[in-house]
């Protein structure tokens, strides 16, 4: 079967998931949430998917702040983010680009990332956007640090970075890459990554998703995504609006 | 309701009456745009010409920040972040930051929660988890880190965070009723709830008036911000346009991307101020 980069890499990302009790996605995050919701179907239900900026898609009575709350307490096992900038050592940039005082280039803001960075066991990094522009040997402002201090009070921080390109892992303050996604090579990830990384001898290449799988993505996980992400679902999948507008 | 109704209904005004607690130069609270964001009362503010507005964007902005930004009413902005989502970046915001015009105090989400919280219980401050090691804990000097006097190991440092109270002049937000009593229901949107125990005044529009009393019902009562805390209410319907108003309305897509397109140049977005906010007829 033939698929989107975008149905590989929510397909990369929900394998990334695992099998943990409650997933959360942040705004602006539409291939995050489809992986996810697919990560749900496939476990029958679980994990808990919430999906902020969503009423149906979340659980919260408790305002914006149950969330970081909730992360507070342990109860978020995976969460996405990203940054303009993404280092080597896994910090991530979502402020600006050049002097914080005189910005050459200035990004939305760090959203909830100095907080959930540390907190949720899982954090799965996604940029698209795989270039030297994009990951960088030090980014500009840090948002959210990759790592900590051995007495700063750290229960979570990056597993992965998932590109257009390629899957890399994270441990120990360091980058390795894990595999290259099909019509790209490792040549072509060295020379677009702005820092150094380790690798195999072999980098074997990321799996196509099954049919089943793009199956569920399409005819189960799409409908419900365009609820939150109305744009992307028609893009993507070819899911139609008028049934969601009031 | 009777004559404690009647004797409260002063609290109902019209759009410019309300929103005369916000002066220039106050500190300004305003909710994310799932919370019910009062862009009829922004475009009033923008019309009377408000100037300086410290403004805390609680946790985030998009088309509210923006176009205060734009139409020059903002002297700082404490937010976790400023963007149109789907439809892009928030063009004046960026312009604003690299251009110099206003002052930016970065934060992350679940600080301006806890700073608020801070202010709504009383007390000067509020520790978070995070944050340390982080550029935005650098450039906040009104942060301070300690160390826990509760570490779990006596033996060994525990730094945490401590956030200074956020204690506004004025709480503004969009809601979807109020009752003559100033009661006004928030439904589960509980930061709007906290804004208003936070600020010293608050100030709502609301899509309608209820008919009754909203604490009476213990249904509505569990989602009702009491009119104790409510300074002033005024009718604006659809008053969250283009924004969304969760549960009643979606926001209006077209007229989004029109935004996001119109205002990616000083010339298009003073077109837009024309034709939208300040609404003047082509001649």
């Amino acid at each position: 079967m033939n698929f989107r980069d975008e149905e590989l890499l929510a397909d990369v990302i929900a394998r990334l998931i695992g099998d943990v009790r409650h997933v959360a996605v942040g705004n602006a995050s539409p291939i995050p949430a489809t992986a996810a919701l697919l990560a749900r179907e496939r476990g029958h239900g679980r994990p808990y998917v919430s999906l902020l900026g969503s009423p149906k898609h979340t659980f919260w009575t408790d305002g914006g702040r149950e969330l970081f709350d909730c992360a507070g307490q342990g109860r978020i096992d995976v969460f996405f983010l990203s940054g303009g900038q993404i280092d080597g050592h896994g910090n991530i940039n979502l402020v600006s680009i050049g002097d914080y005082a005189h910005p050459k280039v200035r990004f939305p803001g760090s959203f909830g990332s100095a907080h959930l960075y540390y907190v949720v066991p899982k954090v799965i990094l996604f940029r698209t956007e795989h270039s030297r522009r994009t990951l960088v040997p030090d980014v500009d402002f840090i948002s959210a640090p990759g790592a900590s201090e051995p007495n700063v009070f750290r229960t979570g921080g990056p597993i992965a970075l998932v590109t257009n390109r390629c899957l890399f892992s994270f441990a120990d303050g360091r980058f390795r890459l894990e595999s290259v996604h099909p019509g790209h090579t490792v040549e072509e990830v060295v020379e677009n990554t702005g820092f150094d990384f380790e690798r195999p001898a072999q980098v074997p290449e990321t799996p196509a998703p099954s049919p089943e799988t793009l199956t569920l993505m399409r005819e189960t996980v799409a409908p419900q995504l365009a609820e939150v992400y109305p744009q992307f679902a028609a893009q993507v999948f070819g899911v139609g609006q008028a049934a969601f507008a009031r | 309701m009777g004559a404690r109704g009647s004797a409260m209904s002063h609290l109902v005004k019209t759009l410019d009456e309300a929103l005369a607690p916000i002066t220039d130069g106050c500190t300004l609270v305003v909710p994310r745009e799932v919370s019910g964001v009062p862009m009829a009362a922004t475009r009033a503010l923008i019309r009377r010409g408000v100037k300086r507005l410290h403004l805390v964007a609680l946790p985030t902005s998009s088309l509210q920040a923006d176009l205060l930004i734009g139409a020059g009413c903002v002297e700082t902005l404490e937010t976790s972040a400023v963007s149109l989502g789907e439809f892009g970046p928030a063009p004046r915001f960026s312009a604003a930051v690299t251009g110099g015009s206003i002052a930016m105090k970065d934060a992350t989400c679940p600080a301006l929660h806890a700073a608020l919280q801070a202010a709504e219980k009383g007390v000067p401050f509020m520790p978070l988890r995070g944050l340390i090691g982080s550029d935005i804990l650098k450039y906040r000097p009104d942060w301070k880190v300690i160390d826990s006097p509760f570490g779990q190991d006596s033996n060994k440092a525990d730094p945490i965070v401590l956030l200074p109270a956020i204690k506004p002049d004025v709480a503004l937000f969009h809601a979807a009723m109020a009752d003559r009593l100033g009661n006004v229901w928030i439904g589960r949107q509980r930061e709007l709830a906290t804004m208003a125990h936070a600020a010293v005044r608050t100030v709502a529009t609301v899509e309608k008036m209820h008919d009754g009393n909203l604490l009476d019902d213990p249904v509505l009562a569990a989602g009702t911000l009491p009119g104790f805390y409510v300074e002033s209410i005024a009718i604006a319907e659809r008053g969250a346009w283009p924004l969304p108003l969760p549960d009643y309305y979606a926001a209006d897509a077209e007229h989004l991307a029109l935004y996001a397109r119109m205002a990616a140049t000083a010339e298009g977005f003073a077109e837009y101020l024309d034709k939208y906010v300040y609404e003047k007829q082509a001649a």
